[in-house]
């Protein structure tokens, strides 16, 4: 699968497969079976589909009868009514209960934004992490939906399946193979970890992919001789900051791409240790003006943060000015 | 479909399932595993010995729910003894017939009958409450014959919904019993349930409201009106019959009334009295959420025999 599909469509379609080899399948919905798709079920399935209108407190609780009488419940609804409306009957019904619930909620997240912020599920997995039992997981695209519900209505106990309501990027291939309870590592990479989940993943691909062009960007801008400044106006059109941020990041990735250069052609050199220089005036941070003059290896930074315990190179530290001074032994 | 008359043989209904007749002296069931019914005179005697479960367990424990709990026991005593098919040594049996607690603070009744029942040792009762016990201050669904978890009202009708539902779909011919109380029906949930049910003609569902009078802090009418209450039952679409919850004649006709309704769930309004058998608990919205003292259980014991 490729290009662009919605979590929650894939979700209806699913459940209509998964209800041919499982005849205890029930999918309980509360009149917004359009918007789910859970009206697809109900179209192939009509003796194993019920409406109650929404009345989600209700539903919970016939979905947790129905699973103790040997069904696995799904209940399909939006987020905001499948979590914060029906916490109680979710909390003793089903999760203390340890019941086969599925919680198929769609709309979830502030993708529902014109729909005003009573429409915006952005609790609904801190509320759900907080019940035992419960498991909860947020799909990443429409390939892992499909593989999600299977798991999600083939293994016993209750689970929470956030969807979402737009056509997002699908960004797993067919070879795609689902694991419960583990991270995956869509992308390589060394300068930042970037952890996301849902529809976020795709948005955080898309960070880091712009990450990359930037620091392809600084690097060309500083080789080449330019100085900052230019540099920060093209980041703000490009990247819609702040003109302060920046400023801020094209100064302080030019100054990183610096100590890189100073560190790479000392090593070229066969130079392994610097002097600490810093500017001792008026703007010094103590800590790095405690450093002056004092001898470090490029491959042992010393401590540029006596808070955090963050170690640097001249220059690398945010909005460091001290330069190395490369010793020759 | 079968009846089981007073000397046991064996009668066809329409109805599809095994139904007992509401009259003393029943003496075979069709399930084998399954206890005798009891005749009235039984289960009056069962009723007595509910009542001692209750006071001494909520003494023992120190804290608990006696007046909602002896309010209910003619209702849970003609349940577990005459009317549910179920067998306590296999209580997950698909078939049996569902028994929903929703006002689950009422526990120690259910305790006692499970206990007398067999689902599991008498001398547990001591344990009620107690750090490590299965028996929860409110029913909880792990305990062995509790078909549910309680303790936060108003879960109980739809739930029985959903075991409704699903012994349809199975072709089932369970039965669901829910027992409310009337303070309960303040949540509005219970509503949206009685709505539901009615909606998918749920004829084997049926609510019986222990209409004590009390609820937690006050008499019913003071918290909240709930009268006129079998026209509430009635509008939302049920066969509601109005019956004295402690006379065991009047359940089981009640409940034998729901059992031959067809296309529609009946509400059985129960009128009973908080804290029935014990003088000092009898009306006493005190009694809601108080365990009796060493020398007020020792009283309680000497009325109720």
């Amino acid at each position: 699968m490729t290009g662009t599909a919605s979590t929650r469509e894939v979700a209806g379609r699913t459940l209509v497969e998964l209800g041919r080899d499982h005849p205890d399948l029930v999918v309980l919905g509360g009149d917004l079976n359009k918007s789910t798709f859970a009206n697809l079920f109900g179209a192939a399935y009509p003796d194993r589909f019920f409406d109650f209108g929404p009345a989600e407190q209700n539903i919970v609780s016939i979905a947790a009868g129905m699973a103790a009488s040997g069904k696995v419940s799904v209940v399909s609804t939006f987020a905001v009514f499948s979590t914060a409306r029906p916490y109680d009957q979710l909390r003793v019904g089903v999760s203390q209960s340890n019941l086969n619930v599925k919680m198929v909620a769609t709309h979830a997240g502030i993708i529902t934004g014109e729909d005003g912020m009573s429409a915006h599920a952005i609790e609904d997995v801190a509320l759900m992490c907080a019940l035992p039992n419960m498991t909860v997981i947020v799909p990443a695209d429409a390939v892992e939906t499909a593989q999600v519900l299977r798991v999600v209505v083939e293994r016993p106990g209750p689970f929470y399946v956030r969807l979402s309501r737009p056509a997002t990027p699908v960004i797993h291939d067919n070879g795609f193979a689902f694991a419960l309870g583990k991270a995956e590592r869509v992308r390589e990479g060394g300068d930042a970890t970037v952890v996301a989940c849902g529809i976020m993943v795709n948005t955080a691909l898309e960070a880091a992919e712009a990450l990359a062009r930037l620091r392809v960007e600084v690097d060309a801008n500083a080789q080449q001789g330019y100085r900052a400044e230019g540099l920060a106006d093209r980041i703000r059109n490009e990247y819609g900051v702040s003109k302060s941020r920046a400023s801020l990041i094209a100064r302080q990735e030019t100054s990183n791409f610096m100590a890189n250069y100073i560190e790479a052609s000392s090593r070229d050199a066969g130079i392994k240790k610097y002097q600490w220089y810093s500017a001792r005036d008026s703007r010094t941070r103590p800590d790095h003006l405690a450093l002056h003059g004092k001898i470090f290896s490029f491959d042992n930074p010393p401590i540029t943060d006596t808070r955090t315990g963050a170690r640097n190179n001249p220059m690398q530290d945010y909005r460091c000015r001290c330069r190395a001074k490369p010793v020759i032994s | 479909m079968q009846v089981i008359d007073d000397g046991g043989a064996i009668a066809e209904t329409s109805t599809g399932r095994p139904v007992r007749m509401a009259t003393p002296g029943g003496t075979a069931t069709k399930d084998s595993d399954m206890r005798e019914p009891m005749s009235a005179q039984q289960l009056t005697e069962v009723a007595r010995r509910l009542r001692r479960h209750i006071v001494t367990m909520t003494a023992m424990a120190g804290s608990g729910h006696p007046g909602g709990s002896l309010s209910a026991v003619e209702i849970v005593a003609s349940l577990y003894f005459r009317v549910l098919r179920h067998r306590p040594g296999e209580p997950t049996w698909p078939e049996r017939d569902r028994f929903i607690l929703s006002k689950a603070h009422a526990c120690p009744v259910l305790y006692g009958a499970l206990a007398e029942s067999g689902y599991f040792p008498m001398t547990e009762l001591t344990t009620f409450r107690k750090i490590d016990s299965r028996l929860q201050g409110h029913a909880h669904i792990k305990t062995p014959g509790v078909e549910m978890s309680g303790g936060s009202l108003g879960q109980g009708l739809s739930f029985g919904i959903g075991t409704a539902l699903a012994a349809r779909l199975d072709g089932r011919p369970t039965r669901t019993y829910v027992l409310l109380g009337d303070g309960e029906c303040d949540e509005g949930q219970v509503w949206e349930a009685a709505m539901s049910a009615a909606h998918y003609r749920l004829d084997s569902l049926v609510a019986v409201v222990d209409r004590n009078g009390i609820q937690n802090d006050r008499f019913t009418s003071e918290v909240m009106e709930l009268e006129p209450l079998p026209a509430k039952w009635r509008a939302f679409g049920w066969h509601t019959l109005e019956i004295d919850g402690h006379d065991i004649s009047q359940v089981l006709a009640a409940l034998d009334e729901a059992t031959e309704t067809k296309l529609k769930p009946t509400a059985i309004i129960a009128k009973t009295v908080k804290g029935r058998g014990v003088s000092f608990m009898e009306n006493n919205p005190d009694f809601h959420g108080k365990a009796p003292s060493k020398e007020q259980l020792a009283q309680a014991l000497e009325e109720i025999g």
